[in-house]
């Protein structure tokens, strides 16, 4: 083809065949690693989860259960992959291809270390969000191909629920980059330098976590594939291979999550002590940190209801991501002294502390409310049940 | 939609089959389906000889078996005019207080898992556990304990029975407490459960429900207090109430319950040190007061009898017909869970579908008993 080969030299598309070795060995290493990781973290998971519920966890296979995630893999690789015969079959199998590749396809841009990163993009964080929004079209398509009402209830609520909290991801992500001025993860991180950025948009990380927890479907927000509600949801036909793909996109988005969180407010890998590629420990030990605090919340709370949910999204969340656009575009617009900036990131966590209060002023109140209700109701059954004793007592000797 | 619920859904509680008509999420209409789980308990014990009943009784309600139990000799009983020794009538309270606590362990467990939460499932099925492994020191078996008999035990209890069941008392409050204070007040699981569904106490009333699905209603009627049977008189118990009649009221409200038990099983040990200080063995005439012990053929004179009793689910009732024979002419259970469930219809429209699994475990039905 002659418009391609007068860029010069041998090239496949624009690159040229060694960079394109480059490329090929780095995604064949970064699917191994997230693969390697996403064994980890199952294994994680479950001794997490076990120690909170004051359990063992897996113990039987390997050192402490280590080899439990290898017999699962191969468990769920030699299990009979069933497709129901009213399926729309090609969608059926393709679903879980999207959800893993896009799963796959955001790590392409996220750095472990200034270097460890496959190719770093201007545009970074833009490309990432756009990436993690193709993950829920294999939702609704693995709910709607499976043909089962179930899967289709679930894969309408991921496509609600995932959507609504896109907003603030991006919101949040917008603010961060406005204080990094850039979009490209590595000056984001480099940004941080002096001081991570969790110091002065709290707000922003308190919003994109709980936003980040909705978005890759975890509890309390585990309700696109509520196991006692909808069973499981878009994931209710597929078994075996086609499940695990899920289960792997469903890991490696956490995993995103996590690290971006990471990146965008705790200055990613930089860390006392480790310089060039060694900053990637700083980097994994924060990340993992952030991960155990998604197993704590997932061993604590139940729950939402997709409407009480969606509500969550629109009237608690949306304003708030918005807040922090606001809060840092004022911050960046008159410019300031540092110590002055210093003295307005302090009223704005105070601010936020109390938007965040008053917020959380209502439930607990009504919890407060029915707890003293409960109380008083049983101090004075009690009270009636000794008078109704002494009066039986007393009648029993008369 | 059309939306098919059951008998193979997680969150049915057994083979309970629901067929949902819904708008978007929204549930228009509901038809309840029963009857996955029927073994005709009812007829084949009119060919079993009373003794052998006992069995079947445990597996009615398969989560309290020895409240089941307990209603069932109670019936043979009144019908053969049986005085039941002190001892036998100690050991049946503290065992069948026990296996309430066990069984409403058992709700707390699942109501957590219905509304997402894992962890208090762990915690209660811990405690359930220990609660388990006395009754099988005590009769052999974790859940289908044959037990009882007609007139009271089928032996005495073991040396050792005391001294364990006071050392389990703790460690059952404390796993109470530990979910009790992860999930109870707990904002998420409020909102899940609060205002869900409310009865109201005339419509309880109405639909004939029992036990604390009727408590939770504000309706004070307990049978262990209204109509107080086997030694419950000597107590000094609570009957915890409910305010609204929503779901959460009906899942606290077991709640204070298992402390209200707990408290009956720590006065039994009390009266039981006052009246068998030491753990030496007793005559056989102390544990079971039937012609000949335990093991004779029983021929309760021709009648009929309806006991009743307050189950962890609800009143249960016993109706039993006899013609003098050694096997019941006739025996109807009217079993808590089956009239609690009637209302199902009455709870669900109007709710999410993700309330219906919730409201369905609030009123916390064992298909054992519904279907029989």
């Amino acid at each position: 083809m002659p418009a391609l080969n007068g860029i010069g030299g041998p090239s496949l598309l624009f690159i040229s065949w060694v960079d394109f070795a480059w490329i090929a060995l780095g995604l064949f290493l970064l699917f191994n690693a997230l693969s390697i990781i996403v064994l980890s973290l199952t294994w994680l998971e479950r001794k997490a989860l076990g120690r909170l519920q004051r359990r063992l966890g897996p113990t039987r296979s390997g050192p402490m259960g280590l080899m439990q995630p290898i017999a699962d893999a191969i468990k769920l690789i030699i299990k009979e992959d069933i497709v129901p015969t009213s399926s729309e079959k090609a969608i059926f199998w393709g679903a879980p291809i999207i959800v893993t590749l896009s799963a796959f396809m955001i790590w392409v841009t996220i750095p472990g270390a200034n270097d460890a990163v496959i190719k770093n993009l201007e545009l970074g964080l833009f490309y990432i969000i756009a990436f993690s929004v193709v993950g829920i079209l294999g939702l609704v398509l693995a709910g709607w191909g499976s043909a089962n009402k179930y899967g289709t209830l679930g894969g309408l609520r991921a496509a609600a629920q995932l959507l609504s909290y896109e907003i603030p991801i991006i919101m949040v992500a917008v603010s961060v980059a406005m204080l990094a001025q850039s979009l490209d993860l590595r000056v984001i991180v480099q940004q941080q330098s002096s001081y991570p950025f969790v110091l002065v948009q709290p707000l922003g990380l308190v919003v994109f976590f709980i936003a980040g927890l909705a978005e890759v479907g975890r509890t309390p927000f585990d309700i696109y594939f509520a196991e006692s509600e909808i069973v499981g949801g878009p994931f209710v036909e597929y078994s075996g291979a086609h499940w695990s793909l899920f289960f792997l996109a469903e890991y490696i988005n956490t995993f995103a999550i996590a690290a971006l969180t990471v990146i965008l407010f705790f200055g990613g890998w930089l860390g006392p002590g480790l310089s060039g590629w060694w900053s990637v420990i700083w980097f994994l030990f924060k990340v993992y940190l952030v991960i155990l605090v998604i197993f704590w919340i997932r061993g604590t709370f139940p729950r939402l209801r997709i409407d009480q949910l969606m509500a969550f999204a629109w009237k608690v969340v949306v304003p708030l991501s918005f807040l922090t656009v606001v809060m840092t575009a004022i911050y960046q617009f008159y410019g300031w002294p540092a110590w002055s900036l210093t003295l307005m990131s302090l009223a704005g966590l105070i601010w936020v502390g109390y938007a965040i209060y008053r917020r959380m002023a209502g439930p607990a109140s009504r919890v407060a409310q029915v707890k003293a209700r409960q109380e008083a109701l049983m101090a004075s059954r009690r009270r009636g049940s000794a008078a109704a004793r002494e009066g039986a007592v007393q009648g029993r000797r008369s | 939609m059309l939306l098919n619920m059951g008998p193979q859904h997680p969150s049915t509680h057994g083979v309970f089959r629901m067929v949902l008509w819904v708008d978007g999420e929204k549930i228009v209409d509901v038809v309840p389906h029963i009857g996955y789980l029927h073994r005709g308990s009812e007829k084949l014990s009119e060919g079993e000889q009373y003794h052998q009943v006992i069995t079947l009784f445990d597996r009615l309600d398969y989560i309290a078996n020895f409240n089941n139990e307990h209603v069932y000799v109670r019936a043979v009983e009144k019908l053969m005019g049986l005085d039941v020794p002190e001892r036998a009538e100690y050991t049946r309270i503290i065992l069948c207080e026990l296996n309430r606590i066990a069984s409403h362990m058992l709700f707390i467990a699942t109501m957590g898992l219905d509304a997402g939460a894992m962890t208090p499932s762990m915690f209660c099925f811990r405690g359930r556990e220990r609660i388990q492994a006395l009754f099988e020191h005590v009769s052999g078996a974790r859940m289908m304990h044959n037990y009882l008999r007609v007139g009271g035990l089928k032996e005495d209890v073991p040396e050792d029975f005391l001294p364990r069941i006071r050392e389990l008392l703790p460690l059952i409050r404390e796993d109470l407490r530990e979910s009790d204070r992860l999930l109870s007040f707990n904002e998420i699981f409020l909102a899940r459960l609060k205002d869900i569904s409310p009865v109201t106490a005339e419509d309880a009333v109405d639909f004939g429900l029992t036990g604390p699905c009727l408590r939770a209603s504000g309706v004070d009627y307990d049978v262990r207090r209204s109509a107080p049977y086997s030694i419950y008189d000597r107590f000094d118990f609570v009957v915890p109430i409910g305010l609204d009649g929503d779901c959460w009221d009906r899942y606290y409200l077991r709640v204070q319950e298992c402390y209200e038990s707990l408290a009956i099983v720590e006065q039994a040990l009390e009266q039981w040190r006052e009246r068998w200080p030491d753990n030496s063995a007793v005559p056989l005439t102390e544990i079971n007061s039937a012609p000949g012990g335990s093991r004779r053929l029983l021929r309760p004179p021709a009648g009929e009898v309806y006991v009743r009793a307050e189950n962890p689910r609800g009143e249960i009732g016993v109706y039993l017909v006899s013609d003098g024979s050694d096997r019941p002419y006739r025996l109807k259970v009217r079993p808590p869970s089956f009239c609690n469930l009637s209302a199902i219809r009455h709870m669900l429209i109007n709710t999410w579908v993700a309330d219906s699994v919730v409201i369905l475990g609030s009123l916390d039905i064992v298909m054992g008993e519904v279907d029989r």
